[in-house]
């Protein structure tokens, strides 16, 4: 088996067995690299020399038997919201530009605990905001699948490296399916998990109430494995949550005899691509083969689920960017006159329209006369979308449906209109509101040969039950 | 002529303005003119002990808004120290300099002292309380926003009794108590025109207590500062120094007319560093309200800053350009809840407070009502009577002490009882060496600056500095005789009958042995020999 086709848990035991080493496998993944960054662009930080001094050293530890993780010696790509210390991390952002962090992002210090060795820092849409990872101010992602689409977002170039082996793993973080999107657009498996289950140290906050750290990987297991790695309480983090069932490679499990699936109808109606529709359908088809109950139902609120996520995450995010003012770190326009006119034309040339567009949203919402009338109400509708899949979980163990309407779009085809772009978080973004667990796993392809995914959404703290649907119906393709 | 006329000039602020006048000022138009401001200044005093006159016909109504620092080990937020002081940014950490992707873990002592504060001011304590963000741009603040609470604050609906002039008790209301982080500090340098900051401070916990509009006087606020002040310190939840910040006022003031049911406009005054700035501020504006009114001028509703040197306050900003903080509950926190049970565990832990403490002291220690208002004054001033007492069994003694020398070197060196830092041990040691003979009360009192000043043993300092009081009558014999010797006028005056020659005699053997004979034997020898 060729090293770069390997999975991530497949290259870990071939390590561990001394088939290939660390550097070798990061050897391989830079020369993958090298061959097709150029046109994908996944990375906006890789240092060759660094990534190869730590897979040696690595190795050095593996062979001295003081490093036995699950992930020993497997490249892995991060994001570039997550901080690493001592290593650029821009959000994808100019205003952040040349901002090296003091400290690594809690999801990080894991991966590294168990033995990971880091690649690079991947692409996203400035600050995780945007569905294409066309908003990065270091260009544009392009999806190796068919590089005249995009990748997705705002994890595109997680997405896009696991899908182009320029990584064997890679972390991503999800808003309103900033992971499960691009895993789907990318053919890979993405996962979000229950809220509060991965710590948020070290994470540079877009909407912090919504905002999670997840894996994108080549297969369910692999997903498994690095769920299993950075799911820890954290006291570093209020929202963290003590979690006894972190275990979740027991999960691994070929078996949904009597699981219970709800369809939800309105994830089926206006909008969805045909195919896309067929493929997902498909997707519950096999698991009932496979003896799951599956059935349809009503899940409600659908259509508030975008406008109260844009009011509560761009009410988050126009605080959270406060902090990027020009004064402590990242970039500082040069020629200025006085503190408000630095303020001013830093944020103004530091960062993009998206960005910009979200903070005049979350500030409009949060002023003083519309609080009650947008965020309350947001709010309150966040508690009914939670109520309404309280019930839905009441009668079902899972969730499934499509990930987004459509397979990845073109490039350059969304930005010229955001609220279209908005729409396409439609069946992500309730999720993220409910806290709840999603998976993104791949069904096939559209007649284009884009790739399709079908999301399994859980109830909290469900992720086991998620993983063990998932690579059922995983392990059933594979016998297609 | 002119040399003369430019030292006048200098010393006089309105004729400093004759030498921008285009002309050579002689001497006598300068007396003139000085003369003239003079008899001005003359009419403005009358003028305004008229206004106060008048001034009865109104009301001024002012609210408090207390920021107390808290006085925890570790910053709200985050583990960094809380210390005064320190090398600029050596107190900080990613979350205390709005590091990115940095959180904040909130201090449960915080909570504790909050509550407690909170309980001892019979607030109702917010069970389910949360923290906000108050977002403004300024670069002491490092994520330009403010953790604080504004929708569920913890303490709610409080009030404390103050004691009036005339003798009867008022309640003051407290609206609400939240807690909140400190910002740090911005240094400016005016040479190189920079700014720098300093985020020792960024985090420090606080509390802000706010009062209804129910004082009246700038002495009621005083008595309200200075209750909120003692049981604060009771509490140990802050030492509350107005001079280094940890307690700090802001006034918002408002007049109306006697009868008036509504409020006038207010302002707030900031910058206020002591009690006697707060009483002067507070004068000032209800003159500067009063005078726009009696003008026919509106008071705007305004920030001001109080110059304390100038015994001026300008205006700041105004409620026209006051920011819109856009508060919303902070997602990085979660929800605070207070337990019933925990809420047991503080009211369990509150202090013994000063009139629980003084009904104790009369019946522990028999001393008297003066004494112990005085002692119970001072938290720190009740802790070392308790300790001193502890080790020496005399509590009259050790009042004395207090409210003799103690208050005095306080008072002298412009201190406050929280400065207090010798151990009660060398106190009660001290009371013991006079108490033996070994030392007598002059040299006791030397000893004891001593004590204050560097914390002496004084078994150990006596013994060093050979001060020990000489009971020896030998040594005390001789000298006697060389007195009476020496002084046959006085010898005569009082074989005479004036026994207040005796009292000379006496000094002058305590001077000739340096004031270390015991008074006593000096005495009783002198009648002897006699």
């Amino acid at each position: 088996m060729e090293l770069l086709d390997m999975t991530a848990v497949e290259l870990a035991k071939a390590i561990k067995e001394g088939k290939t080493t660390a550097v070798e496998a990061m050897e391989a993944v830079i020369a993958q690299i090298e061959c097709t960054e150029s046109e994908y662009n996944c990375y906006v930080t890789f240092d060759k020399e660094a990534a190869l001094n730590e897979a040696k050293e690595v190795q050095k530890k593996i062979e001295a038997g003081t490093l036995n993780g699950l992930l020993a010696g497997v490249p892995v790509a991060v994001k570039d919201n997550m901080c690493t210390e001592g290593v650029l991390t821009t959000c994808s952002s100019k205003i952040l530009e040349n901002f090296i962090p003091q400290f690594s992002s809690e999801a990080v210090v894991r991966l590294k605990e168990a033995g990971a060795v880091m690649i690079g820092k991947t692409n996203m849409d400035e600050f995780a905001m945007g569905s294409t990872t066309e908003t990065s101010a270091f260009g544009v992602t392009k999806n190796p699948r068919n590089p005249q689409h995009v990748p997705g977002g705002s994890s595109g170039g997680s997405a896009a490296a696991v899908a182009a082996n320029e990584a064997f793993c890679a972390l991503g973080s999800d808003t309103g399916g900033s992971i499960r999107q691009p895993a789907s657009y990318c053919g890979v498996v993405g996962m979000k998990p229950t809220y509060g289950t991965v710590s948020r140290y070290g994470l540079i906050a877009y909407g912090s109430s919504l905002d999670q750290i997840g894996p994108l990987t080549k297969d369910v297991t692999d997903c498994a494995t690095i769920m299993e790695v950075i799911a820890a309480h954290d006291p570093k983090d209020s929202t963290s949550i003590k979690r006894e069932d972190t275990n979740f490679t027991a999960a691994l499990v070929n078996d949904v005899k009597g699981m219970k699936i709800g369809i939800p109808k309105d994830y089926f109606g206006e909008g969805l691509d045909l195919e896309v529709k067929e493929a997902v359908l498909k997707a519950a088809e096999i698991l009932k083969e496979k003896g799951a109950v599956v059935e349809e139902f009503d899940l409600s609120l659908v259509e508030y689920a975008i406008p109260a996520y844009y009011t509560i995450a761009a009410a988050e995010a126009s605080s959270n960017l406060e902090r990027f003012d020009g004064v402590k770190y990242g970039y500082r326009v040069k020629d200025y006159e006085g503190l408000h006119n630095m303020y001013k034309k830093t944020r103004s040339e530091g960062f993009g329209a998206e960005v910009k567009r979200r903070i005049m949203l979350g500030s409009f919402v949060l002023s003083s006369g519309y609080y009650d009338a947008y965020y309350l109400k947001a709010l309150k509708v966040k508690a009914m979308i939670k109520k309404a899949f309280d019930e839905a979980f009441a009668k079902y163990d899972v969730i499934l449906g499509p990930v987004a309407p459509t397979t990845a779009p073109k490039l350059g085809a969304s930005l010229s209109d955001p609220i279209k772009m908005y729409l396409g978080d439609i069946y992500t973004i309730s999720v993220n509101l409910a806290g709840l667990p999603g998976i993104s796993v791949p069904c096939g392809n559209d007649s284009k040969g884009l790739p399709i995914g079908v999301q399994m959404i859980g109830n909290s703290f469900s992720e086991k039950t998620l993983i063990q649907a998932a690579y059922t119906y995983e392990q059933a393709r594979m016998e297609d | 002529m002119k040399n003369n006329a430019d030292a006048l000039i200098f010393h006089t602020p309105i004729c400093a303005e004759a030498s921008q006048i285009g002309f050579d000022a002689t001497i006598e138009i300068v007396c003139t003119t000085a003369l003239a401001v003079f008899s001005i200044a003359q009419f403005l005093r009358y003028a305004s002990e008229w206004r106060i006159s008048m001034a009865k016909q109104y009301e001024t109504v002012i609210g408090l808004e207390v920021h107390v620092e808290l006085a925890t080990k570790t910053k709200i937020f985050c583990g960094c120290s809380t210390e005064f002081g320190g090398a600029p940014n050596t107190h900080t950490c990613p979350v205390c300099t709005g590091m990115p992707g940095s959180l904040p873990v909130l201090n449960k002592q915080v909570v504790e002292y909050a509550a407690a504060v909170g309980l001892a001011t019979n607030c109702t304590i917010t069970q389910y309380c949360k923290f906000d963000r108050k977002n403004y741009f300024y670069p002491d603040n490092p994520q330009n926003y403010q953790i604080s609470q504004l929708y569920l604050p913890i303490c709610r609906d409080g009030h404390v009794d103050i004691k009036l002039e005339d003798g009867t008790t008022k309640a003051i209301r407290i609206h609400e108590i939240h807690m909140e982080e400190d910002a740090g500090k911005l240094i400016h340098d005016d040479w190189e025109d920079v700014s720098f900051v300093d985020f020792n401070r960024s985090g420090v916990p606080l509390i802000e207590i706010v009062s209804e509009p129910d004082m009246r006087s700038a002495k009621e606020v005083i008595a309200y500062l200075e209750k909120l002040r003692l049981i604060i310190q009771y509490l140990g939840a802050s030492d509350c120094k107005l001079q280094e910040g940890s307690m700090r006022a802001d006034v918002n003031l408002s007049v109306r007319e006697v009868g008036a049911t509504d409020f006038g406009t207010r302002t707030e005054t900031k910058n206020l560093n002591s009690f006697s700035a707060i009483a002067r501020a507070i004068e000032a504006e209800r003159d500067r309200q009063i005078d726009l009114i009696e003008s026919g001028q509106k008071v705007i509703q305004e920030t001001r800053r109080w110059d304390d040197n100038k015994a001026y306050s300008y205006a700041m900003r105004s409620k026209e350009d006051a920011q819109d903080y856009r508060y919303f509950p902070d997602p990085d926190l979660v929800p605070l809840h207070i337990s019933d049970e925990w809420l047991e565990t503080i009211k369990s832990r509150q202090p013994e407070f000063k009139s629980e403490k003084m009904e104790r002291y009369a019946k522990e220690f028999g001393i008297p009502e003066y004494d112990i208002e005085m002692i119970t004054d001072s938290k720190r001033l009740a802790d070392l009577f308790e300790e001193t007492t502890a080790l020496c069994n005399q509590p009259k003694k050790v009042a004395n002490w207090i409210i003799g020398e103690i208050m005095r070197i306080l008072k002298d060196k412009s201190l406050e009882p929280e400065d207090i830092s010798f151990d009660a041990s060398n106190l009660a040691k001290l009371i013991a060496l006079v108490d033996a003979g070994t030392i007598n009360g002059n040299v006791a009192k030397d000893v004891f600056v001593k004590i204050f000043e560097e914390n002496v043993d004084p078994e150990q300092y006596v013994k060093e500095n050979g001060l020990g009081q000489i009971s020896d009558e030998g040594a005390l014999r001789a000298t006697v005789e060389k007195i009476i010797a020496d002084n046959p006028q006085s010898v005569a005056d009082y074989r005479g009958g004036k026994d207040k020659a005796l009292g000379f005699l006496v000094g002058q053997t305590m001077k000739a042995m340096k004031g270390k004979a015991n008074p006593g034997l000096v005495n009783k020898i002198l009648k002897e020999l006699l």
